[in-house]
């Protein structure tokens, strides 16, 4: 098991540095492709009348001339020991670990996406916890009465929040319950910054919903397709065989074998999440990572789009391997694999 | 084993002294029919048979004969609207046709237990082989997990499971397949059913485990007193267990008798062909084995009369009754019964002139 562990964690970093690498290069190796010049890049970050002797400082100063090797090397060496970036004006200090330097706003990426995470964080958790209860229950219930007016209902609703786009459901739910019932807090409402977590769970309620439902959908048809999988295995045959209730066979034995796969996409979903909600941050006007790639995106932004990739690629990574672990105390038989 | 194991093994209710001779279950009659989109499957069309406690019954037949629907129409096990079964199946006088869902539940496991055919997949993976006997164990008695715990100890020990204090919390998948088997029987007996329902037990074993896993089932009827069904289309684990032997074909009894009956003087034709089709060490390699021509019927269109004439080699000799008319089940002396429509003289005269000289 430990063996396992310790595997397991040694894949996990290099697959992060083989994102890193993998992902400086298409933002700084593609334009490079694409034609465009040093001087071109950094004309980004100088005014509008800037001589073209100006841009080629700017750019040598931003390090663009250097080849693509040494600008990842200073990249790396930032994450470990951090870096100083000469903005022109002054000198800032980026402490490490330093995921890149935005010139645009000039400051490090870092510190904003940690500001960012705990509403990308409480929007993910929350509807996640939705999403699972609400997605698993229908299932099971469905394929316990497969064929059932429940069952119908349930897929027809699922096959539903599968296809409603989130700017559809999200903007419908905010102008019923928020702006015609004034049940909830309005859009762009801070949850974070709430006193209590009252008010924190209400500026939330909504995006939860919205989220959740999209998810819970196909999590109910998952859970369907697997437990009416499972509820024919032997086993369950067996478990019936010696008299054990209804309800702890389809529990105890069946839940729990349907239950395997879903795990395995709920850790790719949940790291997904953490890396931003783009479309529900956006409904929403949460100031979430979500929010912060698609500012990042349209400004033309590099390092904070760089900075946002990697924050998402470190937790899809990090969710994949908390499976990993949860699969082997889950099934014993991966264990000893 | 010592004395104070045994002790509680046997307290936690005494069974009632077994009085030889007395039917404990019977069933009369028996139909399974499952309603299809392509019509109904007739799986047992008027099955009946009686069993005594310490007796064993195999129940022999190809696949889709209707054995193991039968077994798990007395086990309860079928689907909740699926089957449609009607008849009477009485354990200890008890009819279980009709009886709620929630009886029969209280009954399985405790009354009556199952041993299945692959015991790799009719044991939960995520569990220990422990867990699933104490499992087995607590559902019908109050007891705490350690009772329970040590009681599964012991049931291992008493299948022949070495180091079973270290074995318990294995896993299924680090058994053996025999060791499996074995794990399996220690979970159907735990409860001490009196009414043991093993479905081709062997079947998904080794050839050298085979035979130990016969004996152990044999030995433990013995010490338990309980009344053994084997289910099996492979005449030597009957020929190794059962003193009755039920021949089934298209869900319907065929021929009965004792194991010697079905060996000695086999009298239904689809009975010699079974033995015909079984390998034997004892002959030479040269001689072919007679297997059965054709393949079992379907079940939604039974074929008219005998359900077996067409793949029978001597329906010509009886004159056409056999299309017509549905044989039925005779005795043809001291409880040895068939469904034929040979007269008796024909049967003998095929049986001892052209059957018995090629096995």
């Amino acid at each position: 098991m430990v063996v396992y562990i310790v595997r397991r964690l040694i894949a996990a970093v290099l697959l992060l540095f083989v994102v890193t690498a993998i992902t400086f290069l298409i933002f700084f190796g593609v334009p490079k492709l694409g034609g465009a010049t040093p001087d071109d890049l950094a004309s980004r970050y100088v005014g509008k009348t800037a001589s073209g002797q100006q841009i080629h400082e700017t750019a040598e100063r931003l390090g663009f001339t250097d080849p693509l090797y040494e600008q990842y090397g200073r990249f790396i060496k930032g994450i470990f020991v951090g870096a100083e970036y000469d903005t022109g004006v002054n000198k800032d200090h980026c402490p490490a670990p330093c995921l890149g330097y935005s010139f645009i706003t000039r400051n490090p990426v870092l510190p904003d996406l940690l500001d960012r995470l705990p509403v990308t964080l409480s929007l993910a958790s929350g509807a996640a916890v939705l999403w699972v209860l609400g997605g698993v229950a229908t299932g099971v219930v469905s394929a316990l009465k497969r064929g059932s007016f429940f069952d119908r209902a349930s897929m027809s609703v699922a096959l539903a929040g599968v296809s409603l786009p989130i700017f559809f459901t999200g903007l419908l739910s905010l102008s019923i319950f928020s702006y015609a019932l004034g049940w909830t807090p309005p859009g762009g409402t801070n949850p974070v910054e709430q006193d209590n977590p009252f008010d924190w769970a209400a500026a939330l309620i909504l995006p939860w919903i919205t989220l959740a439902l999209l998810y819970a959908a196909q999590y109910a048809r998952l859970t369907r397709a697997g437990m009416l999988e499972t509820m024919e295995e032997d086993f369950i045959r067996t478990a019936r065989a010696k008299g054990l209730r209804e309800r702890t066979v389809v529990v105890k034995h069946g839940l729990r074998s349907a239950l395997t796969p879903i795990l395995t996409i709920f850790g790719l979903d949940l790291g997904l999440l953490l890396g931003g909600a783009i479309l529900t941050e956006t409904t929403y006007s949460l100031p979430g990572i979500g929010q912060y790639a698609v500012l990042a995106i349209t400004n033309q932004d590099l390092p904070k789009v760089l900075g946002v990739t990697l924050v998402g690629a470190f937790f899809i990574i990090m969710a994949n391997l908390v499976v990993d672990l949860l699969y082997a105390v889950v099934d014993p038989r991966v264990r000893t694999a | 084993m010592s004395s104070q194991q045994e002790d509680y093994l046997e307290s936690p209710e005494p069974r009632p002294e077994p009085v030889e001779g007395e039917t404990f279950l019977e069933v009369r009659d028996l139909k399974v029919h499952f309603p299809t989109d392509d019509g109904i499957v007739k799986s047992v069309d008027g099955l009946s048979f009686q069993l005594e406690r310490g007796k064993t019954l195999g129940i022999v037949g190809e696949s889709g004969s209707g054995k193991s629907v039968t077994s798990l129409s007395i086990m309860g096990l079928h689907k909740q609207g699926t089957a449609h079964l009607s008849g009477e199946i009485l354990l200890n006088g008890r009819n279980l046709v009709g009886a709620s869902r929630e009886e029969v539940r209280q009954l399985r496991g405790k009354n009556m237990a199952m041993i299945f055919q692959d015991p790799l997949s009719a044991m939960h993976p995520y569990y220990t082989v422990g867990h699933q006997i104490i499992e087995a164990y607590r559902i019908h008695h109050d007891v705490s997990k350690a009772v329970a715990r040590k009681h599964a100890i012991d049931m291992l020990d008493r299948v022949g499971i070495p180091n079973p204090k270290g074995r318990v919390d294995d896993y299924p998948h680090q058994f053996s397949g025999g060791m499996r088997q074995r794990a399996m029987i220690a979970m159907a007996l735990s409860c001490d059913p009196e009414l043991l329902i093993a479905d081709e037990p062997t079947t998904a074993l080794d050839v050298t485990v085979q035979a130990q896993i016969l004996d152990l089932i044999r030995d433990l009827q013995q010490e338990f007193n309980s009344a053994v069904i084997i289910i099996t289309h492979d005449l030597g684990v009957v020929a190794e267990l059962a003193d009755d032997i039920l021949v089934m074909y298209a869900g319907r009894c065929i021929e009965y008798g004792t194991a010697d009956e079905i060996f000695r003087e086999p009298q239904h034709p689809y009975t010699w062909g079974l033995l015909g089709s079984m390998p034997r060490l004892d002959r030479e390699r040269s001689d072919r084995l007679l297997p059965i021509k054709g393949t079992p019927p379907s079940l939604i269109n039974v074929p008219p009369g005998c359900p077996f004439h067409p793949r029978c080699s001597f329906s010509h000799l009886n004159g056409g009754a056999s299309e017509t008319e549905v044989p039925e089940l005779r005795d043809v002396g001291s409880g040895h019964k068939v469904a034929c429509h040979l007269s008796a003289d024909d049967r003998l005269r095929v049986w001892t002139t052209e059957i018995k000289p090629k096995l």
